[in-house]
């Protein structure tokens, strides 16, 4: 069957922060660039993050960039890539100024110069002490930079497709990238771009765990699409969760709430943090308290009906205190938990945040993968930047604030080189392959003919239950096992996805049973390479890899300082060596993470 | 304005799809809208309050949504009210 077809030099798959840089860049270097959109671009995830970007310009004392990059490999738990980590510290402060360009209203000093403040994990001279390294716009620095760089592309003439669904990658016959095909919400036709080159950037799909701080956008779109498309995944079991979300909700509860006197307490009302960590208890490190509140929810001591979350009780606190001191966590319990917690706890349980790992691609944004013996071979014609993208800079952890920095910065080099790759191509575009939408018409067709199938929300929460509970903050092996075995069922149940609505004009079903195609492959991708790792290393830690002389905190250099990559096809795991040789400076030696 | 603009259907799906947003928190309190039938329930000249009201950044929209900050249109109080009760 023949689909529509659009042509143009580019085609970017999101329009988040590292679309919009990306897209910038493509389009004042005069290029035709399409940027496909499920929400309006202001809209995107980014909008949520409210910390700054990490840039070490020494405003307000000396910094320098080889500190951050130390700050950076060490949070990664030397897992980060060395060359690209060095790329991003050293590209900082060029991106940040270039955005306060574009019109971004960064705080500033009474000299006129952009204000820092002061970040978990951001040290001077090589973890000596704290520096003030973050720029930020009070706790709106996502959206103001999603505004400035939207209005630059549109002074770019940048042309957008909102509300649109990208659906699949296509590759050529030699797997060359020459376009995707997408959904238009409207009207449900499917479309085909034809591109000489394709970027993602489509952000985490943080969406696979039942509690999750991010929104429900975040589904993971280009990670499925690159795996089914063949690409591998890498990293994928690393995943950053903050210790106290809502449960049921995944709105963040401030660590602050138990700096103020907030205690956690089982089933049967007990402060079990007494018995993990007797001096600091509640105020224990985040990684401890974390693993606490796994523990108890595991050993059946978790609260109501499905025993799978804790209770954070600030109801001994002086009313009075907690309105002075907490006023949004009183107005969060009542509006996402349905609890007023100066007369009842709150439930809470630790919650996914942001994705380390994603599709692999080396500092100039291109897509690589093994091949002929190279384990980072470029795709030709495909990019990815941004929280979707593995360059890999934040390895096993992610230090606060350098996600904007991320898409600033690897949006920007994704841009330039395919600018550099689309100028180097002939006039004509490659050919696309004559069954280019063959694939994505074959999976709406089996949605709108499927019968007797599962729903998409009861297999979606299955999975998300499942991912909560098999390969959480804190993993056990055999529960990893299990887990499994449980996604690859639910993988089954996936496949077979019903929806009763089977019109076209924006068929929310049918978007979000889409999207749980994607989800599906992420949740594989996450708890087959967690199985895979028998270290703890970063945010991945398991009770079977605990602190030995020979392995501090359980991580194992010699057997698993590598990259995971994971392929959908038979699930397969290969991996690949980490790269500890910087650009221009020496590599930053192994030694025990510790703050 | 082309025919889909005026499609109650396509105008349905828009609504229900432009409740998807970039801060989790805004899209807790508009899936109780979309998932409890509220939606279909709301009156027309409800359901383009609520298009309008969903017109406004996220930050801003959850400042109104919370009572951290009134609507600058007091016209859209009453769908103001719904959703900061629903």
């Amino acid at each position: 069957m023949s689909v529509p077809v659009r042509k143009f030099d580019a085609v970017i798959v999101g329009a988040g922060g590292a679309g919009l840089r990306a897209a910038i860049q493509l389009s004042e270097a005069g290029l035709r660039t399409a940027v496909i959109s499920k929400v309006f671009p202001t809209r995107s995830h980014t909008v949520a993050a409210q910390g700054g970007v990490a840039a070490s310009l020494g405003n307000s004392e000396e910094d320098h960039w080889h500190w951050h990059m130390y700050d950076t490999v060490k949070g990664s738990d030397w897992l980060g890539d060395q060359d690209a980590i060095e790329f991003m510290c050293r590209k900082a402060n060029e991106v940040v100024i270039e955005l306060e360009h574009y019109g971004m209203p960064f705080d500033r000093l009474d000299s006129g110069k952009i204000y820092q403040r002061p970040f978990g994990g951001h040290m001077s001279n090589f973890g000596e002490k704290p520096v003030r390294r973050s720029c930020a716009a009070a706790d709106r620095t996502g959206h103001a930079m999603l505004h400035a760089m939207y209005q630059r592309n549109v002074k770019a003439n940048t042309q957008f497709f909102i509300e649109w669904m990208a659906l699949d990658l296509i590759r050529d016959e030699e797997g060359d990238v020459v376009g995707v095909t997408a959904m238009e919400m409207e009207t449900g036709e499917v479309f085909v771009f034809h591109a000489k080159a394709v970027l993602f950037a489509t952000g985490g799909a943080g969406r696979i765990y039942y509690s999750s701080t991010n929104a429900f956008i975040n589904t993971g779109d280009g990670v499925g699409m690159a795996a089914r498309a063949g690409i591998p995944l890498e990293d994928m079991e690393f995943w950053q969760f903050h210790p106290t979300g809502v449960a049921g909700a995944g709105v963040l509860i401030t660590e602050g709430v138990r700096g103020e006197g907030g205690i956690l307490r089982n089933a049967s009302g007990e402060r079990f943090m007494e018995r993990y960590a007797p001096n600091a208890k509640d105020l224990a490190s985040r990684d401890v308290v974390s693993r606490a509140m796994v523990t108890e929810i595991n050993e059946g001591r978790g609260c109501g009906p499905n025993k799978d979350h804790v209770m954070l009780d600030i109801t001994h606190l002086d009313p009075a205190t907690i309105m002075k001191r907490l006023p949004g966590i009183r107005e969060i319990g009542i509006q996402f938990a349905g609890v007023d917690a100066i007369k009842e706890p709150l439930p809470v349980v630790p919650t996914c945040h942001y994705q380390m790992g994603g599709i692999p691609t080396n500092y100039n944004g291109e897509v690589v993968v093994p091949k002929d013996g190279n384990p980072s071979t470029p795709v030709p014609g495909f990019y990815a930047a941004g929280e979707c993208a593995c360059a890999s800079v934040h390895g096993a952890n992610r230090l606060g604030t350098n996600s904007l920095l991320d898409l600033l910065v690897f949006g920007k080099s994704a841009g330039e080189s395919m600018v550099e790759y689309i100028k180097a191509q002939p006039a004509a575009h490659k050919p696309l392959p004559a069954n280019a939408a063959d694939y994505s018409l074959s999976r709406i067709n089996r949605l709108d003919t499927q019968t007797d199938g599962t729903a998409v929300g009861a297999t979606r929460l299955a999975m998300q239950r499942t991912m909560q509970a098999h390969c959480g903050v804190f993993r056990f092996k055999d529960m990893l096992a299990e887990g499994v075995s449980k996604i690859l069922d639910i993988e089954k149940m996936v496949a077979a996805t019903e929806i009763k609505d089977k019109s076209k004009v924006f068929n929310t079903a049918r978007l979000e049973a889409l999207e749980l195609d994607n989800l599906i492959e992420v949740a594989k991708a996450t708890i087959v390479s967690a199985n895979a790792r028998t270290e703890s290393r970063g945010a991945h830690v398991r009770d079977d890899a605990t602190d030995t002389p020979e392995r501090p905190d359980g991580r194992d250099d010699v057997n698993w300082l590598k990259h995971t990559l994971w392929h959908r096809e038979g699930n397969k795991l290969e991996y690949k060596p980490v790269n500890m040789k910087p650009l221009t400076v020496d590599t930053i030696a192994l030694k025990k993470r510790a703050y | 304005m082309d025919d889909a603009a005026n499609d109650p259907q396509v105008n349905m799906g828009r609504l229900r799809w432009h409740c998807r947003r970039g801060l989790l928190e805004l899209d807790l309190v508009l899936q109780r809208v979309v998932e409890g039938g509220l939606l279909e329930e709301l009156s027309e000249q409800q359901r383009a309050e609520l298009f309008e009201l969903l017109h406004y950044d996220d930050i801003t929209l959850l400042a109104i949504v919370s009572g951290r900050e009134e609507c600058e249109e007091p016209r859209l109080k009453g769908m103001v009210d719904l959703l900061r009760a629903v």
